[in-house]
Formats: structure tokens, C-alpha cells, sequence
């Protein structure tokens, strides 16, 4: 079968003679076009070129993010001083009772590792609680919150179960829920289905662990901080400078600065709340 | 216009499909209706009792779903490239395959379209995208693209079956049923083949084309982008969007060459797809093929030459590790085999061509799974290997999935014509016009057949 173009039978040699004066008239005007529609271009690009800056500050201002929540009454973080921790998990088990979880869903989970000098030790990670959160930004019907402290939180009325969430969290601090979380009567726990209670696990969403919010808006102390027996876990508040492990009250600041306390991860920008101090060589980075 | 034996022809081609029957077309459509019957009910089964009955993990939370989404969209990229690119490009060999390149873009989108549903926990939850979408959310950029990408390949479709619906039911050659009659009078919009109907036609094809192709490359940037964005070693890294769109260009016109070989053989469509078809989209494929083979060299290199431990820890899973079973094969099977196929003379046959295509479309599919699920497999605090490996649930569901390309081609070709007439007629219309003198035609068909005509 020949593919050469044949000439179509309804094109006169009368046309094609006709056709150059006008064609360099329409070549006159396209370029005129052309040039005006450049000119336009240009402009426009300069302008949007211009706005681009204040576009980018608007949205990143409007999507919330608090990295510097001035109105919070309350700014919430966590000390985990190493140099006690012995991975007894109490403290799993203490957030697993409180929130009636599978023994799957470790929301405050220990990790047992080795430092660079092949001792082992443990590393509790609940959430980090960033400032600014990647499960936040990637959450794409925005069932993670912030809530009016800054703790991120999960509405799991909202959550579709992508789990992009937990794809995008540096901690693994996120997990999902393949069945329903709740294994007692739902009218025998005491608090109130709510962001701030992840109690009430449901199936096909995310959850994790919330602070024990409700707890610290009435003043007590989150389960794992309540049932450390080391009493390795503070909870404090930036905004009265104090933290307590339930026994001991210190000054934040000066007890994160005395012990060389830091934070995991901070380089990839997420702000965490969580502190850790060491002390007896726990070289996190390393492992 | 003048019935010519030729135009005549063509057109009792075009609607072979249309007119199918027989043992073996029924026994075939009966199996891959059974495998997809198996699909929906293991996808029923899922929903009831949770995602529980996937191999998914709380370490690999997603699994073959996710590497199954990016598969099928990316092979309807193979529409994109023939009907879009070739035609920007004036190749006007594409005449006779656009149809084809088209349907099986449009089918492999609705079945890529349905893997998220499937994957989330909550699928009953979906509108919320809509309602309250996140815009810093890549999967919520990922929705609004394959919709407008969707809704383009549906336009895409449609507009050139416009006139080729019309032709056919103003046609006397050929018999088509009242069923047909009243579809195609449906879609026919009136078309008398005006030259106003014409121009307007070339319009929209052209403005189309242009607009397809940000939207193509944005549609797997953006699904690209979904793994790209999170911190994860093995995903966080700057090449990932240009990878997925060439891997998607590469496995799309493997997915055309495999459809373009199963009806030629089928309809004996062997007069409009030739050989030059093949051996054209097979060196798109030898070139896409070779970018996509560089773009996995350089990403190893830099990974693999000063990186975290992470980093270094997928990377050993992948090539040394469980996933080495996946990975090697697929860069001699999926990779080295078909280019070489392609690339050495004596293998560059339409078999040739139609195997290595095969290989690409699995070797693609392979690839995604080690892309995606492997670097899942480490976890992000202490590095350990936590294993997935898909259940029957998923098994099942990923061959529905694939066993629903031929089969959606098989009822597409039921109610629409396989060739594109008009298409046909306007780039190449030798193959239809009527000749002024007779013998010198049939000497020039012979001559160009001898030498395989001009490019």
C-alpha cells in the first residue's frame, strides 16, 4: 500500500496562483499578531513573575501551619531522658489500656537499637507532634489538624485511609487501623469520642498517638508519662517554661540545655516536639 | 462521494470487530469475564472485612495496589504519544492505529482510575476530595489530573469517531445493525461532511493535541510526585518525575504494539497495519527504552555513591536482596531483551517487535513493584526489613485488572469502527481516491511496496 500524498482532487492550479499576494498579507498580520501576542506574554510572565512570591506566602500562610503558634495557650512537648529508659514498655502498655488499642498499635512505641559502640538501648518514640508536619501537608481531605495548641491531631469521621500519612511521617510514628480498634463496651470508657481521644480506633483509618489531649486539657498527665516506672518521660509547656514526669517539676529550658537534650530528625525541617536526652553514648544517628 | 472498491474496503474492515463471533472470541471473552467476576469479588470480600486481608502491613502500607495504579495509568500514555505527539509531529504513518492508540488509553485510565478506590480505607469517604480537598496534598493534584486527563482522552476518542460514524451509516458497502444504526446516529453530531465540519474538526484535534500533552506529562509527574515529596530513601529523589513519565511513554506504546498485532492478526487488518508501523513505534520504544535505562543508572549511581544508611539499605534490598529476584530479571527481561529485539535488524520483524512489547508491559509492571514497594520495606527507625508480600486478595484483583484492558478493547471494538476511516482517508488518501489512470497506480503500489514505501 503507497503512502505518497496525492493532491487532493479539489485543489485548482487557479488557487494556488491567486495565492501570494494574499498569503503576504496574511503573513503581515500573523506577525503582527505573533509579535502583540509576545508583548502580552511578556508581560504577563513579568507580572505573574512578580506575584508568583506573595501567591507562595499566601498559601503557605492559609494551609495553617503553626510554626510559630503565637495565640496557643498551651505549647506542648515531650522530654525523654534515655539515660533512664530501660524498655520496660510500660508506657505502651499504659497507652494501650487508655485507649483500649489492638497490641498492634503501639502509639508510643520502643525501639530497641544499637549505638555506634554496639551497646544496645531504647528509644521511645510516641509523635513528635512536628511544628511542621509532612502528615499535615500531605493529608488530601485534611483529617490531620492542627489543633488551637499546635498538637496534630486525626478527625477519623474525615479520614478516607489513603495513608499517604504514614507514607510521608519520618518516625513510622503513624498507624493504620485494619479492624476496629475498640474491644470494650463502648458506654465503660469515660471520655468522649473526639480527635483529642484516639479511643475509638476505627477501621480503614489512621490513628496515632494525640498527647493524651484530653487528659491535658483537664490538667492531668498524659497515660505513658503517668506510668513510666523510671519516670523518664516529662511533659511540658513551653509557654510556663516547666515540664514534670509526674514527680519532678524542672525548668524546660535550662533541662534541655544542662543535658545536651535533642531532637530526631530535625534535619529534614519538621520541628518535632519531642526531646531526647542522652548520656550514656546513644548515638541515634548512627544505628 | 464516489464508492471506490478500496474506500468500500476499508470501511467493511473497520467493522470486522464489530461483527464478531465464533468458538474462539466467546471462549475468550467468557475466561477474562470470569477473571474479572473473581476481582469483584475479592474486592467485595475486602471491603467487608477490611483491608486486613491484604498482606499489607503496619511497615508497607502500600502495597501492590499502589504499584498496579501506576502501571495502568502509565500505560495509556501509548494514546497519548500516537494520537497527541504524532500528530504535532505530522507523521502521518500514525493514520491507520490512532483508534487503537486511543482505546487503549482510554481503557487502561478507567482501569488505573479504579485502583485508589480500592487501595483506600475508606473508599465510602471519596467526595470529601472534592468537597474539602488539602492543596498542599499530592494525591488530591493526583485526582484533578487523571480527572482532566480522563476527560481529555474521552474527547480525545470521541471527536475523530465522529466522522468515521458518519460515514459509515451514510455508507451502502456495509451492513450494521439497528443497535449500531441508533448509537452512531447518536455520535454522528449531524456530520455531512461539510468542509466547514472538516476545518472545525482539524481545529479541535489540533487544539486538543497541544492541550493533552502538559496534561499527559502532568498526570505522572504528579502520581510521581506522591512518592517524590515524602522523605523516604529510595522515593525522595529529584528524578522521580521525569522517570515516571518516561517509563510511562516507554510501557503505553508497548501496551499500542501488543493491541495493534492482536487485531491485525485477528481481523486481518495486514493492508492498513503494516509492518512500518511496528518498526516505527518500535524505535519510539528503543529510544524511550534506552532514557529509562539511563534515568535508573543514574539514580543508582547517586544513590549508591555517598548516601544514609537508609538510602543504602533499599538500595541492598533491591539489588542484592529479596527484591534482586525482581530487579535483575527485569533489567534483562524487561529492559536489555526487547531493545535488543528492537534494535538488531533480524529480529526487528512485527513478531520481534510484538515480543519485546510483551516483556515491556510486565517488565514495567515488575519495575513499579520494586520501586514502590521496596523502599516501604525498611523501616524508617532501626532499618529493619519488614517483609510484604501481596495476598490472593490482591492477586486476584491486580489480574482483574489486567485481564480488563482486553476485554474493555473487545467491547469497544463491538460498538465502534477499529480503523479510522477519516484518519485513513485524509493523511494517506491513495488508499481511497480514485485512480485517473489505473495501471500507473498499480505500478507505483508495487514499486513502493518493494522498497517499503517513503518515510
Amino acid at each position: 500500500m503507497t503512502k505518497i500524498p496525492v493532491h487532493r482532487a479539489d485543489q485548482s492550479s487557479d488557487a494556488v496562483q491567486a495565492a501570494p499576494a494574499k498569503r503576504a498579507e496574511a503573513a503581515d498580520a500573523g506577525r503582527r499578531t505573533f509579535l502583540e501576542g509576545l508583548g502580552k506574554g511578556a508581560l504577563g510572565a513579568l507580572l505573574g513573575g512578580a506575584a508568583l512570591p506573595g501567591i507562595v506566602r499566601f498559601v503557605a500562610e492559609a494551609s495553617g501551619t503553626p510554626l510559630k503558634p503565637n495565640d496557643a495557650t498551651h505549647r506542648w512537648t515531650m522530654v525523654f531522658d534515655l539515660r533512664l529508659c530501660d524498655g520496660c514498655k510500660k508506657c505502651t502498655e499504659a497507652c494501650q489500656a487508655m485507649h483500649y488499642l489492638p497490641k498492634e498499635l503501639e502509639f508510643i512505641k520502643v525501639h530497641e537499637l544499637t549505638s555506634a559502640g554496639g551497646q544496645s538501648f531504647f528509644l521511645p518514640i510516641p509523635c513528635m507532634m512536628c511544628h511542621n508536619a509532612p502528615c499535615y501537608r500531605v493529608c488530601p481531605v485534611g483529617a490531620t489538624f492542627y489543633d488551637d495548641d499546635g498538637l496534630v491531631l486525626i478527625d477519623q469521621n474525615k479520614c478516607i485511609g489513603c495513608r499517604a500519612c504514614i507514607a510521608a511521617c519520618p518516625y513510622d510514628s503513624r498507624y493504620f487501623n485494619f479492624d476496629d480498634g475498640v474491644t470494650a463496651d463502648a458506654a465503660e470508657i469515660p471520655y468522649t469520642e473526639a480527635p483529642d481521644y484516639p479511643g475509638f480506633q476505627k477501621r480503614g483509618t489512621v490513628g496515632k498517638c494525640a498527647f493524651c489531649a484530653h487528659l491535658l486539657k483537664e490538667g492531668k498527665l498524659p497515660a505513658c508519662v503517668d506510668r513510666c516506672s523510671m519516670e523518664a518521660i516529662y511533659i511540658g509547656d513551653w509557654e510556663t517554661d516547666l515540664a514534670t514526669n509526674g514527680r519532678t517539676t524542672v525548668q524546660l529550658s535550662k533541662f534541655l540545655k544542662d543535658n545536651d537534650a535533642f531532637r530526631f530528625k530535625e534535619e529534614l525541617n519538621t520541628h518535632p516536639s519531642v526531646y531526647y536526652v542522652a548520656g550514656h553514648g546513644q548515638d541515634i544517628d548512627y544505628y | 462521494m464516489i464508492a471506490t472498491p478500496e474506500a468500500t474496503a476499508l470501511r467493511r474492515a473497520a467493522i470486522r470487530p464489530l461483527q464478531s463471533g465464533g468458538v474462539a472470541y466467546w471462549a475468550l471473552f467468557g475466561a477474562l469475564t470470569a477473571v474479572i467476576l473473581a476481582g469483584a469479588a475479592a474486592w467485595i470480600y475486602q471491603l467487608r472485612e477490611g483491608l486486613g486481608v491484604t498482606g499489607l502491613n503496619q511497615n508497607v502500607t502500600w502495597g501492590i495496589y499502589t504499584a498496579d495504579l501506576v502501571t495502568f495509568i502509565g500505560l495509556s500514555y501509548g494514546g497519548a504519544l500516537v494520537s497527541a505527539i504524532l500528530r504535532l509531529t505530522g507523521a502521518t504513518w500514525r493514520a491507520s492505529i490512532t483508534r487503537i492508540a486511543e482505546a487503549c488509553a482510554l481503557v487502561t485510565l478507567l482501569i488505573g482510575a479504579a485502583y485508589p478506590i480500592i487501595h483506600m480505607g475508606r473508599p465510602e469517604r471519596i467526595w470529601l476530595m472534592f468537597t474539602e480537598p488539602n492543596g498542599t496534598s499530592p494525591m488530591v493534584w493526583d485526582t484533578f489530573a487523571i480527572l482532566t486527563y480522563l476527560l481529555a482522552t474521552l474527547i480525545f476518542f470521541y471527536l475523530p469517531l465522529i466522522p468515521d460514524v458518519g460515514t459509515l451509516l451514510t455508507s451502502e458497502a456495509v451492513r450494521v445493525s439497528s443497535f449500531h444504526r441508533r448509537l452512531w446516529g447518536a455520535m454522528a453530531a449531524h456530520w455531512r461532511d461539510l468542509p466547514g465540519q472538516r476545518r472545525a474538526l482539524e481545529r479541535a484535534l489540533a487544539i486538543m493535541a497541544v492541550v493533552i500533552v502538559p496534561i499527559a506529562v502532568g498526570v505522572h509527574s504528579v502520581l510521581a510526585w506522591a512518592f517524590a515529596v515524602t522523605t523516604r530513601p529510595g522515593w525522595h529523589s529529584t528524578i522521580f518525575a521525569p522517570y515516571f513519565v518516561i517509563a510511562a511513554l516507554y510501557s503505553g506504546v508497548a501496551l499500542v504494539i501488543l493491541a495493534m498485532a492482536a487485531y491485525r492478526s485477528a481481523y486481518r487488518l495486514q493492508e492498513y497495519i503494516d509492518a512500518r508501523q511496528f518498526r516505527y513505534l518500535g524505535y519510539i520504544m528503543l529510544a524511550l527504552g534506552l532514557t529509562y535505562l539511563y534515568f535508573t543508572f543514574a539514580e543508582l549511581l547517586t544513590e549508591g555513591y555517598a548516601s544514609t544508611h537508609e538510602a543504602l539499605a533499599v538500595m541492598a534490598l533491591i539489588l542484592t536482596g529479596r527484591y534482586s529476584v525482581l530487579f535483575w530479571p527485569w533489567v534483562i527481561g524487561g529492559m536489555v531483551i526487547p531493545l535488543l529485539l528492537i534494535a538488531l535488524p533480524w529480529t526487528r520483524t512485527i513478531a520481534g517487535i510484538t515480543s519485546a512489547s510483551a516483556l515491556v508491559v510486565v517488565g514495567m509492571w515488575i519495575k513499579r513493584l520494586v520501586i514502590i514497594i521496596a523502599p516501604m520495606e525498611i523501616s524508617l527507625i532501626g532499618h529493619e526489613i519488614v517483609p510484604y508480600a501481596p495476598s490472593w486478595v490482591e492477586l486476584t484483583i491486580t489480574a482483574a485488572g489486567a485481564a480488563a484492558i482486553p476485554w474493555l478493547l473487545m467491547i469497544v471494538f463491538r460498538l465502534v469502527p477499529v480503523l479510522p476511516i477519516h484518519e485513513i482517508e485524509e493523511l494517506t488518501p491513495a488508499v481511497t481516491t480514485p485512480a485517473v489512470q489505473a495501471p500507473a497506480r498499480v505500478a507505483s503500489v508495487a514499486q513502493a511496496g518493494l522498497h517499503g514505501g517513503p518515510s
